[in-house]
């Protein structure tokens, strides 16, 4: 059995879909802190510097979902699901000119998924 | 009912060149209410064209700008004060309607705080003085402080009109041109700024533009012709904008958010006396603003031998406060921003119960009747638990609070260190040595000791760790707009004698 740390709901891969039609290829990066932090960003694949201390979560959609190291050592107990919602974001998340705004749903891991994925 | 949502044209434009002009896109986009989720008006959705524009406007007054006397400019920013307080109760309305905090607020502590940060800068570039040294009988070194150029700044939401004047002023008293970019959900202070002082600039000076981060803010972080970027955000707009500027070599300043401990030390309960009751108001300064300021006294730690006490009397302090609709002098909590910040705040009370946390009050939205059921409400939260939860160590930017308790100094220095941020912190003691000793200790760029939440201008702001760098509020942030001009001035008639 293989887990994940990270998912996508129906609405939101139709959103990374338009997305990814009109930018080509993306990235998602989970910001913390302030205003409209917390939230995951998307950005065009190659804008953001990632490096090292930048971890891959996962694959959501063909798009790698990263998060900082430092972040993820307060968050790897959860299990992510990127939503969307209505609203309007203060960041430079590519949705945010559609009105939408995707948000995390966060749950904690079960014993299994913490054993195999944090051990 | 003491005020109603005030009146507003049908859309707005950018303000460019010392106009109001339409963005070259002619596409706008609509900013609605967060009291009643209704519309205010419709904004420019900027492009990179408009940035240009802006850019041009601002390089081609900069050099004029820059010349003024500090006699002038200064002037000028006292003036810009006198007009926002001349029209405290409009602005502070208007803000209310744009942003969903209690009117109370807006007229007692955004719009007179806005007014004296634009007197304090216009005072302090007439009160400082430059530097000389004589390096020896001959050589004089001098040193001159000048303007960068065309600086770009970035604001975020929860004080609209305050953060915009902790931002221009410093930026415009140093002889610098500005663009400013206000939040897309809150556009309307910054607007109607514009409207009332148009003239108060020579055009050029001053450029205000709207849109979407990812089609304006962008554009105008990465813009060649800018000269520095100040931001107020979140973390990874940061990173990305230090990335940009870095192309440019360019300087920013950044202030990044936060997740502030709030200390309480057993001595706060000696006696149940004025002390006790300006502590406990202390602790419930996290519902403050709804929670949606950078500083949000968002971690609460309490000594052990005195939590269940003092935790009853927070408690009951917070389940007395009255959130109703913003427009009502009484409210003390209003509406948080935006729907996406509302389902935020919300998903953050679902995983702080899953990780176990414990509910002590709140813990879920308030519903409110009438126009205002399609609001965006929060109850004032605090959730118990301990400080690896994800509730203590990501900002949630709404009226929820985590409390824990700590043992004695060091526990408590422990708990309040452990966070990625820095921004601020509050310690509350009637120890004198504690007093000194604990804010020391704590890594963050201010720490409140025995108050909270007070943004006097002229006490430095800013952040350590992952809160940012750069200080705001304070005479030193006119020097992150500026570069020094050294003059080495030899007075010697004979030559070296190497050639």
């Amino acid at each position: 059995m293989s887990y994940t740390r990270v998912a996508i709901t129906e609405a939101a891969t139709s959103i990374l879909d338009k997305l990814k039609a009109k930018h080509g290829d993306l990235i998602f990066h989970q910001s913390g802190g302030c205003c409209d932090g917390s939230s995951p960003m998307v950005f065009e694949e190659g804008d953001m510097y990632l490096d090292e201390s930048d971890i891959l979560l996962g694959q959501l959609d063909g798009i790698n979902y990263y998060m900082n190291q430092d972040q993820f050592s307060y968050w790897k107990h959860t299990h992510l699901t990127v939503d969307v919602t209505e609203g309007r974001g203060a960041s430079f998340s590519l949705e945010i000119p559609m009105g939408v705004r995707f948000i995390i749903r966060s749950r904690l891991l079960t014993q299994e998924e913490n054993t195999e994925l944090n051990n | 009912m003491d005020y109603k949502k005030p009146k507003f044209k049908e859309k707005y434009e950018n303000f460019i060149g010392g106009k109001f002009v339409p963005p070259v896109g002619n596409e706008y986009f609509e900013n609605n209410s967060p009291i009643d989720n209704t519309l205010i008006a419709k904004y420019p959705r900027s492009q990179k064209e408009d940035i240009d524009n802006a850019v041009i406007a601002a390089n081609k007054a900069k050099e004029a700008w820059g010349n003024t006397s500090a006699a002038e400019r200064a002037g000028l920013l006292n003036k810009v004060a006198d007009i926002i307080e001349a029209n405290l109760e409009e602005f502070a309305l208007v803000e209310t309607c744009d942003n969903g905090k209690p009117i109370r607020e807006s007229l007692n502590a955004d719009i007179p705080l806005s007014v004296d940060h634009w007197r304090y800068f216009a005072s302090a570039i007439r009160a400082e003085e430059s530097t000389m040294s004589e390096l020896d009988i001959h050589t004089v070194s001098l040193n001159l402080k000048e303007p960068l150029g065309v600086i770009g700044q970035i604001i975020p939401w929860n004080f609209p009109l305050l953060m915009l004047s902790w931002k221009l002023p410093p930026a415009l008293a140093t002889g610098n041109c500005v663009i400013l970019k206000p939040a897309e959900q809150t556009p309307s202070t910054a607007t109607l700024l514009m409207e009332k002082i148009a003239d108060v600039f020579p055009p050029g000076v001053v450029n205000i533009l709207h849109g979407f981060g990812p089609e304006a803010g962008k554009p105008l972080a990465s813009h060649s012709g800018i000269d520095k970027v100040a931001f107020t955000g979140e973390t990874t707009t940061g990173q990305l904008i230090m990335q940009y500027a870095s192309k440019n070599l360019n300087p920013v300043t950044m202030e990044l958010g936060g997740k502030s401990p709030n200390i309480f030390f057993n001595s706060v309960m000696d006696a149940d006396d004025a002390f006790l009751d300006k502590a406990i108001e202390g602790a419930v300064l996290f519902a403050f603003n709804q929670g949606e300021v950078c500083t949000c006294p968002s971690r609460l730690l309490v000594q052990e031998d005195i939590y269940d006490a003092f935790m009853a009397r927070v408690i009951e302090r917070t389940e007395a406060i009255i959130q109703d609709n913003p427009y009502d002098v009484n409210t003390m909590v209003g509406a948080q921003a935006s729907n996406d910040q509302y389902e935020k705040i919300l998903s953050y009370l679902h995983i702080g119960k899953e990780e176990g946390a414990k509910v002590l009050t709140g813990g879920a939205a308030c519903h409110l009747d009438g126009d205002l059921a399609n609001g965006f409400y929060i109850q004032p939260t605090i959730l118990e638990g301990h400080n690896k939860m994800r509730i203590f160590q990501e900002e949630i930017f709404g009226p929820v609070v985590a409390v824990t308790k700590f043992k004695d100094e060091a526990e408590a220095l422990e708990i309040a260190n452990d966070t990625l941020y820095g921004l601020g912190a509050g310690v509350w003691s009637r120890d004198a040595h504690q007093l000194y000793q604990i804010p020391r200790a704590i890594k963050a760029g201010r720490v409140w000791v025995n108050c909270y939440h007070a943004y006097p201008a002229h006490a430095p702001f800013g952040g350590y760790k992952k809160s940012g760098f750069g200080r705001e509020t304070h005479l030193m942030m006119m020097n992150h707009y500026r570069q020094t001009k050294n003059m080495l001035i030899s007075y010697d008639k004979n030559k070296l004698g190497f050639f």
